[in-house]
């Protein structure tokens, strides 16, 4: 053991170092009595620390930033409450596979099961929504510990760790060393994909007369898009993808289709009817992507590529199933298909059909006969905007809006709470990509409800310099709850007004940032330019109608042949 | 779901060795509430090896469900291998303490008959009862127990299946 590894510290700068090993640069968290030794080290720590206003923010904003650089991002947070305002971002990573290391300080172990002050079994609390939580009880564990964690949060199908240190493991100073592997003996994700499936699926592709690709977030996870591109040009499969896959695939590429499901695009709904055999890549079969499990792929052929073994016959039971790391397995595959197959020619009826569908559904979009609407307002939005900026969303209408009329040109530039649906994602974790990218523009297409439950963040947007754009569609309503009062309960609305408060403009301005309130296009047009200009977080506040209603719908419970397209 | 709509399914062991330590009997039963399985019965206990010990779980479910509940265990971190065991080449056990009210001296002697028959073992006699231990699979326990329950069940503990393939 040499002099490097092995030297004689606290728990608390013992994580540290680990988490500098790990190649951390910028943890997102807020101190407490719990947490002090780790504040303590942090002061002499060669990374940076962003301090957040509410830790259910640090979440987000740590899971905003691992999207983006597809590492696991760091928050920190104190016992009891620190923990559980954690808990909301941690399963919201845990709904969309997101990589993250939680770090909670606890009680001393001599008081736990005391009921102590500010104690929460948090282990406890966060076990449904975490790949593993880890509770070292000795200062010599800590780094073997961080090291497992990084390594399970990353690998596989990525996702949430925690770590909960109690106090007195964080005060502990003793002789420390730092492996440099540890072994997981129940953790073996699978990366390389049986190579018998994949020519099987190669050989239904091939034969396959009116082939789609539905591409999810695996791809996104994986960074697989020149592969999914490659793949897709040589048998000219068109390509829609589910909601967490927007983006996988440039929406503006001759064979995109975009998202599927319940507010899907109508021609993307309408073609995966019409196939004859699906690949699913990367996706699983969640219902609010193909409605109902029983209708969906009937009389298709279904194969369906994952790392995730357990998602393979969860929802769909299918034809060829292929177990492994995305990107890999569909390299193997573009590989496979350039030996057996000529590149298909996209003269062809199938590609005619897409073609159809797409104008048939076109000329049918409905905009309501105003100035502003949102969907003018995102259109204007993509005219603006570089196309290497990053674009996340709220949760509601605004979210369903991006996912129709905001196209994403560059792979993996755009991520939204698309499992979990939590309202107050999108700007904390637009912060979050902005520190992993500080280079380009980061825009949050908020909701005035959403907004309001982590505007606080605009603090740290502010003092941080981290700048972002919120790009509030501001119809003074909880609009998607609006929308389903009006739809299924007969216009009965019940607690869905905002009733004008606060005023946005001045809230931006409270905390040092810039507000802008817009009215029509030409305003709009004025501020996306001002923002895209100033080094300071924007809000620009676009008021649009409240009773502007998303399509098209397929209503839960029905399947996408249901469809309503609100033409 | 009520316990008597499992009862015409298939009974399947899964038997898996886990991490001997703290919160993972906690995950795993976690686990089966979260996703809705039906479980029969669970035993753990060591192995002979210190840091493993082996959990026998019987269930009866449809065969893609076993599939699912056999794919979400073997997610989980803790568990270090789990497999389904066929029932053919499987041996497995299980212990039942069967407390039975013996009103009278005839009582007493039926149930013992009974104990006899089953290879069953007579641990202890009261003024009115007779308490049984049974050895045996599920299915043997269980036909003990409809002979004898027209004596009146006072009390019963089952252990839970524990169960090794057959062979090397
Ligand atoms: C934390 C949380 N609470 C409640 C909901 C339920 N919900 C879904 S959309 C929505 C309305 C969102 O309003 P807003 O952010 O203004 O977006 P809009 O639909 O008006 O565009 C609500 C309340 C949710 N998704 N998340
Ligand atoms: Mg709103």
């Amino acid at each position: 053991m040499n002099i490097r590894t092995m030297a004689e510290m606290s728990g608390a700068k013992a994580l540290m170092d680990s988490l500098e090993k790990e190649g951390v640069d910028i943890v997102f968290g807020l101190p407490g009595g719990a947490n002090l030794p780790i504040y303590d080290a942090l002061v002499d720590a060669n990374f940076r620390h962003v301090l957040v206003r509410h830790e259910q923010s640090a979440a987000h904003m740590a899971d905003g930033y691992a999207r983006i650089k597809r590492k696991a991002g760091v928050c920190l947070a104190t016992s009891g409450p620190g923990a559980t305002n954690l808990i909301t971002g941690i399963a919201t990573a845990y709904a969309d596979s997101s990589p993250l290391v939680a770090i909670t300080g606890q009680v001393p172990l001599n008081m736990i099961g005391k009921d102590a002050f500010q104690e929460t079994d948090i282990i406890g609390v966060a076990n449904p929504c975490t790949k593993y939580a880890f509770q070292p009880r000795h200062a010599t564990e800590i780094p073997e510990v961080v090291k497992k964690s990084f390594y399970i949060a990353e690998s596989g199908r990525p996702g949430p760790v925690l770590v909960d240190i109690p106090k007195d493991v964080q005060q502990e100073v003793t002789e420390i060393k730092f492996p440099d592997l540890i072994k997981v003996r129940g953790y073996k994700p699978i990366v390389d994909p049986d190579l018998s499936n994949v020519g099987k699926a190669v050989e239904l592709l091939v034969s396959a007369q009116r082939p789609i690709i539905m591409a999810g977030g695996g791809v996104i996870l994986s960074g697989a898009f020149s592969e999914l591109q490659a793949l897709a040009e040589l048998i000219m499969a068109p390509v829609v993808t589910t909601f967490k896959g927007k983006g996988a695939f440039p929406e503006n590429h001759p064979l995109a289709m975009g998202p599927i499901g319940m507010h899907g695009h109508a021609e993307a709904n309408r073609i995966i009817l019409e196939a004859d055999c699906i690949l699913a890549v990367g996706a699983r079969f969640s219902d609010r992507s193909v409605g109902r499990f029983d209708e969906f792929g009937k009389g298709m052929n279904i194969i369906h590529l994952d790392i995730d073994p357990a998602e393979i016959g969860k929802n769909k039971s299918v034809d060829i199933a292929i177990v492994g790391d995305v990107k890999s397995a569909l390299r193997t595959m573009v590989k496979m298909l350039s030996k057996v197959a000529a590149k298909k020619s996209s003269d062809n009826q199938w590609l005619k059909r897409r073609k159809e569908l797409i104008d048939y559904f076109s000329q049918n979009i409905k905009d309501y006969p105003r100035a502003m609407t949102a969907r003018k307002a995102l259109k204007k939005l993509r005219e603006l905007l570089p196309a290497e900026s990053i674009v996340t969303t709220e949760v509601g209408q605004c979210q369903m809006w991006t996912s129709l009329h905001f196209d994403v040109i560059a792979p993996g530039t755009f991520f939204s709470s698309t499992g979990l649906g939590t309202m107050g994602f999108g700007f904390p974790a637009s912060i979050g990509a902005k520190a992993a990218r500080p280079d380009v523009h980061v825009v949050d297409v908020a909701g005035d409800g959403s907004f309001n439950m982590t505007e606080n963040s605009l603090a740290v947007s502010v003092l941080e310099n981290l700048p972002v754009l919120v790009f509030l569609l501001n119809n003074d309503m909880l609009g998607m709850v609006a929308q389903w009062q009006r739809t299924f309960y007969d216009r009965r609305y019940m607690g869905v007004h905002q009733k004008s408060c606060p005023d946005y403009v001045k809230i931006a301005e409270a905390y040092g940032a810039n507000g802008l309130k817009v009215q029509s296009m030409d305003e709009l047009e004025k501020a996306i330019k001002s923002a895209l200009r100033t080094e300071v977080a924007t809000v620009i506040d676009i008021t649009i109608d409240p009773e502007e209603d998303v399509y098209p719908f397929v209503a839960p419970g029905t399947g996408l042949k249901d469809m309503i397209t609100g033409a | 779901m009520s316990s008597t709509e499992y009862k015409n399914k298939p009974l399947y062991i899964i038997s898996s060795l886990v991490e001997n330590k703290p919160g993972v009997l906690f995950r795993i039963t976690n686990l089966f509430r979260a996703r809705n399985f039906n479980i029969e019965s669970i035993t753990v206990g060591i192995t002979e090896k210190p840091d493993l010990s082996r959990m026998t779980i019987t269930t009866r479910i449809d065969e893609a469900i076993l599939a699912q509940l056999v794919k979400q265990l073997r997610k989980l971190i803790d568990i270090v291998e789990v497999e389904v065991l066929d029932i053919n080449n499987t041996v497995y056990r299980e212990l039942a303490l069967i407390k039975i009210r013996a009103k009278d001296f005839t009582n007493r002697n039926e149930i013992i008959n009974f104990a006899n028959v089953f290879r069953a073992n007579i641990l202890d006699i009261g003024k009115e009862s007779v308490t049984v231990e049974v050895i045996g699979t599920p299915d043997k326990i269980d036909a003990f127990k409809n002979l004898i329950i027209q004596y009146e069940i006072v009390e019963m503990a089952r252990t839970g299946v524990s169960a090794l393939q057959r062979g090397e």
